[in-house]
């Protein structure tokens, strides 16, 4: 089954939309949390805390924190691959362009490919500049997340940057959610409205819910 | 050079292949009878099958599973294109699932009358059986019929008959059931059991030692023109309506494959027998490149007036009730709108030429559904012809909702077609044609929605089974070499017809040869046609022809992609043919079904028909280019169902 | 109307294409398109040009044959076939650009003529019910509930045509696949061979080269018979119910 799966566009789809899911669902989680930082550095710093202790005594500590993590890179690299290769097909696929040409399709689904590029690109600079500290504008302090966050949007690149993938991020999750409900095949006339509704919910929550923090900090109300 | 009208009458035509007895024992009985071909040996044979419309789709489909070896040809891109898959309204089919009335007999007695007792009584009564299995195999491909809540089979009615007997899905039964015959034949592609050669086109039949052994093709793309032999050819190449430029056929169906088998030695029977049917979008001008039909169904719930007064031009809509003539409900109270076609197209003729004929030119009368909407409401009418008055709406841009739709007779169907006898083969052995390609089963005018039922019934089950006779008695154990004289001498004519076809370099396109002659035999060869008006066409046939062989330009080379000399090649034998149909009308001093010759008439316009001189099949032996060619008669004997004058009043 | 049109010309699979124009005048409303480049041909071929070659065939809407992308648009601007689509459709004076599919799995032929035998062989994967003549049963013995037969006969409407395949950025050929897998898996008839359909014809859909679908939903925009897009995720459904019930080496 696994190797139908991969050698199908219609499988590599389905990779591509398990993953998505699986980090869309981590991005719910991630948006309520950061929205923490609204009611002080004691309480943020404290949830961060929690998220390495979670499941003791059962895991040890960070074992939980780890295993997400190596659920999300293993779906950021499947979908990426998927992706890469699917877009290779696609491209492959249509070698001439029409010299008639014409705006087509929604804006969402266009940008698809490189909205996957941005989110890419500000993923590795996320990591960068707020897990290991590599990157952080001024000095990163381990354990201090409510201060590196604040460190971070008080530069205006940081508060560009993260805007502007957010709302890449908001795009990729309207066409995506939609479009992994067809490949998944739960998409039908009936429920085409609801799904779409649904994606537009989501893309718009996630993005305001993570602009809300540079937003915050700009304006003094996270300080 | 003799005349061509002075035609010799040769040797009379039998079909020997029909047992004798009662005639709902004879496909039984000579299926019986035909010898059959071992299973382990069927792959050694290989059957050439020209087309892929329901005949040929069907034919070739049902050899492969049998286990022959089947090469496959079609002009078009793909097979799902043939021209089969315009047919709108449905097939015809025994099944009596309306519990009214109908029976195999019923069917067989329609289908006679209707063809006016110009159709052999043999095949008519088998066509009629094998109707109820085309049905069920048709459903059992996944043929998306209507059905109706209970989910069984929906049934409408058709022109000619009067019981529920027509099957069908939607406006498209015909895309249905070709695409049907299509996979069945993609099936057999797959199983490598069918050489598939689309975009290929038949130029000329190869007879080795009086038997057919092969033709020759062209491939449209390269232009390389190939032999391929085989131990028997099936025609299913259509009918020759295109002969009359405008029509409701596809713009590249052609008769070069059933002329050339013609020229080769085929007979080719009742040629003049020609269907104009009755309901399709009028012309709007003389760019127009093809006719557009309305399905017959459509005068299910259609009511079809023209106005009482002549000259008539107010608009549809302010023509009081009182002032309209709904004439076919007048002159035909028991069938009403639904009298068949040959009769429906005459009437729409008449009132056109009295001169109340509506729309651009006079040609045209209405159809019109405010009594059905009224009746049944818009929303039921759209659901039944929705997409019919899409169609019109779109091509005419007038909305039939709320205007009668405009509607003319246009040429439709060639009844007549290659002679064949019960097993469906030519006078050349070896030689089969199927479908509309053959004469067979519809006499002088055919049923509406059992075109699909013909073709379907040749190519799935009366031909698989007839074709295994002749096979286990010719068994070709040799090879035809391409270094035969014969295959030499058809492969040469066929290059220097086309080389001749390049090197006029004339001033005339394709198109303007086949326009005028298309126009030519609408006037004299059409809805009606009189001795005067035939010999005219034949005197300015042969000016034609010889016009087109100086003056004919196509440009480009043989060695290519080339549409031009595909036309031009085509317009050839339709020069030919026309001939030939003009001479078959002029010897036929009878009206009956489609041919009407007004020099026949009953007091009150119907067709009169001349029982004791021409109650027989006209069978035409090719002699030569513009000579007179000989008469076969095959005579026709009806044991069970009398010839009468037609009567739908 | 007098209108002047850019055509795609290309002698043959292997030459280079490129744009021409040509002007032509006396066009009236009434014609169809492809009475227009009928129009067009006539004058060429008395100048001794090459006609413009293009695909056509029933000039009713059926066959499939008719090709054309005109103005950046399958079909043109109306929701039809080319040989439907009507002069009324333009304005005197317009320039018209008319160019064939384009896919790398539809090579260009000649000029506007594309070859879409890979429709052909996604069909011959798996495209049809297995019932040899002779063998089927009653027709009645299986009725078939109206909701099912009006599914099974949307999606059997379709043409062959590939303008979903030409409006598709990705070339894809998704929406012509899951019309014949969705009329076929859908009948009681087509049941048996339910699984190994959609796997073999997706196979084949991919080996032709035909690109992914993004879900653009140009193809149904496209489509002249209105295939719907959710053909697409319904084709999915059984391809993923496939892939778990056929276990595979």
């Amino acid at each position: 089954m696994t190797r139908t799966l991969w050698d199908s566009s219609v499988g590599k789809k389905t990779v591509m939309a398990v993953s998505g899911l699986i980090m869309l669902l981590y991005l719910v989680v991630h948006m309520i949390g950061n929205l923490k930082i609204f009611f002080g550095a004691g309480e943020f710093n404290h949830y961060a805390h929690w998220l390495r202790t979670v499941g003791e005594p059962f895991m040890h500590y960070e074992w939980t924190l780890w295993l997400v993590r190596i659920v999300l890179v293993a779906a950021v690299v499947a979908h990426a691959t998927s992706a890469y290769q699917l877009s290779r097909r696609d491209i492959k696929a249509r070698p001439a362009k029409y010299v008639h040409k014409k705006a087509r399709s929604s804006y969402a689904t266009r940008t698809m490919r490189w909205g996957g590029i941005i989110l890419a690109l500000f993923i590795v600079w996320h990591l960068l500049d707020l897990t290991t500290g590599t990157a952080h504008p001024g000095g990163f302090q381990p354990g201090h997340p409510y201060q590196n966050v604040i460190d971070t949007f008080s530069t205006w690149y940081g508060d560009v940057v993260y805007i502007v993938a957010m709302l890449a991020l908001g795009l990729h999750i309207r066409h995506g959610f939609w479009s992994a409900a067809q490949t998944l095949g739960v998409g039908n006339a009936t429920r085409d409205r609801v799904l779409k509704t649904v994606a537009n919910v989501l893309a718009l929550l996630l993005t305001a819910g993570f602009i809300a923090v540079p937003v915050g900090v700009m304006t003094g109300v996270v300080s | 050079m003799t005349s061509y009208a002075a035609y010799t009458t040769g040797e009379p035509v039998a079909d020997t292949k029909a047992p004798e007895g009662p005639v709902n024992e004879r496909w039984d009985k000579r299926r019986f009878e035909a010898k059959l071909v071992n299973p382990a040996n069927r792959r050694k044979h290989t059957v050439i099958v020209v087309g892929t419309g329901l005949a040929g789709g069907s034919a070739g489909a049902t050899l492969a599973e049998q286990g022959y070896h089947v090469v496959q040809f079609c002009y078009q891109d793909s097979p799902r294109r043939a021209h089969s898959i315009a047919a709108q309204g449905g097939i015809n089919a025994a099944k009596n699932y309306r519990n009214d009335g109908d029976s195999v007999h019923r069917l067989f007695y329609d289908t006679v009358k209707g063809g006016d007792f110009r159709a052999r009584e043999s095949n008519v009564h088998r066509l009629a059986q094998i109707s109820v299995e085309i049905i069920d195999q048709c459903v059992a491909q996944g043929v998306p019929f209507a059905r109706e809540y209970g989910g069984l089979l929906d049934t409408r009615s058709f022109g000619g008959v009067q019981v529920s007997r027509t099957f069908y899905a939607r406006g498209q039964t015909g895309q249905q059931l070709l695409l049907g015959a299509y996979q069945a034949l993609s099936r057999q592609i797959a199983a490598g059991n069918i050489e598939m050669h689309a975009r290929t086109e038949m130029l000329d039949l190869v007879v080795v030692d009086g038997k057919a052994r092969g033709i020759v093709a062209r491939d449209l793309i390269t232009g390389k023109i190939d032999t391929y032999f085989a131990d028997a050819v099936v025609l299913a190449s259509g009918g020759y309506g295109n002969v009359f430029y405008l029509s409701t056929n596809a713009m590249n169906s052609n008769a070069t494959a059933v002329w050339r088998a013609h020229r080769r030695g085929a007979y080719f029977a009742n040629p003049c027998f020609t269907q104009i049917h009755p309901t399709c979008i009028p012309r709007t001008g003389d760019h127009q490149s093809k006719l557009t039909l309305m399905s017959e169904s459509l005068r299910n719930d259609g009511r079809i007036w023209v106005p009482k007064a002549k000259g008539d031009t107010r608009p549809a809509g302010e023509i009081p009730e009182d002032e309209r003539d709904y004439y076919l409900e007048r002159i035909y109270p028991s069938f009403g709108n639904l009298v068949p076609r040959d009769i429906a197209s005459r009437a729409a003729k008449n009132v056109c030429d009295e001169g109340r004929g509506v729309g651009p030119g006079g040609q045209g009368v209405y159809l019109d559904f405010a009594d059905a909407i009224r009746r049944m409401g818009r929303k039921a009418v759209e659901e039944k012809y929705g997409n019919l008055f899409d169609m019109y709406a779109r091509i005419t841009a007038e909305n039939p909702y709320e205007t009668p739709m405009r509607i003319y007779p246009a040429v439709h169907y060639t009844m007549g077609g290659l002679w064949v006898d019960y097993d469906l083969s030519t006078t050349i052995p070896g030689l089969f044609a199927i479908g509309e390609a053959n004469f067979s089963d519809h006499g002088a005018n055919r049923l509406g929605a059992s075109a699909l039922m013909q073709g379907l019934a040749d190519g799935y089950f009366v031909l698989p089974s007839t074709i295994n006779d002749y096979l286990a008695r010719n068994p070709h154990h040799d090879e035809v070499s391409a270094e035969h004289p014969a295959v030499r001498e058809v492969l040469a004519e066929t290059d220097d017809r086309l080389a001749r076809l390049l090197a006029v370099d004339g001033d005339r396109t394709p198109d303007s040869f086949h326009r005028e002659l298309g126009e030519l035999m609408w006037e004299f060869c059409g809805m009606a046609r009189t001795e005067e008006g035939l010999r005219k066409a034949l005197d300015r046939i042969p000016q034609i022809r010889d016009e087109f062989w100086r003056r004919i330009k196509v440009p480009g080379t043989g060695e290519e992609f080339n549409q031009s000399l595909e036309k031009a090649n085509r317009i050839v034998d339709y020069i030919e043919l026309a001939e030939l149909m003009c001479l078959d009308a002029l010897h036929r001093a009878e009206s009956c079904g489609g041919h009407f010759r007004e020099e026949s008439q009953t007091p009150d316009g119907e067709a009169a028909r001349v029982d004791e001189e021409f109650s027989y099949a006209a069978a035409w032996e090719f002699t030569a280019t513009g000579e007179a060619p000989t008469l076969h008669k095959e005579d026709l004997v009806f044991e069970y169902v009398h010839p009468t004058q037609r009567s739908y009043a | 109307m007098k209108l002047t049109l850019r055509v795609w010309r290309q002698k043959n699979a292997d030459a280079e294409g490129a744009m021409s124009t040509y002007d032509v005048d006396g066009i009236s409303q009434d014609m169809s398109f492809l009475e227009m480049l009928d129009t067009l041909n006539e004058e060429l071929i008395l100048k001794g040009d090459d006609p413009v070659a293009f695909d056509h065939d029933c000039r009713e809407g059926i066959c499939g044959a008719c090709s054309l992308v005109i103005n950046g648009d399958a079909h043109g601007p109306e929701r039809t076939t080319t040989c439907q689509l009507h002069m009324r459709s333009f304005n005197d004076g317009d320039t018209i650009d008319i160019e064939p599919w384009r896919a790398s799995a539809f090579p260009v032929v000649k000029d506007l003529v594309v070859d879409r035998t890979a429709f052909d062989r996604i069909i011959q994967a798996g495209g049809y019910i297995s019932a040899p003549t002779g063998a089927a049963p009653e027709a009645h013995s299986t009725p078939v509930p109206k909701p099912d037969a009006d599914f099974a006969f949307e999606h059997a409407e379709c043409i062959g045509c590939g303008a979903c395949v030409a409006a598709c950025p990705n070339g894809s050929a998704m929406l012509f696949t899951s019309a014949k897998v969705n009329h076929l898996n859908v009948l009681p008839q087509g049941a048996p061979e339910r699984e190994t359909r959609v796997l073999d014809m997706v196979g084949q859909m991919d080996a032709e080269g035909f690109g992914g679908c993004t879900l653009t939903g140009e193809c149904a925009t496209a489509c002249p018979k209105g295939i719907p897009l959710p053909s697409i995720a319904a084709m999915n459904k059984e391809w993923l119910r496939a892939t778990r019930k056929v276990k595979r080496a």
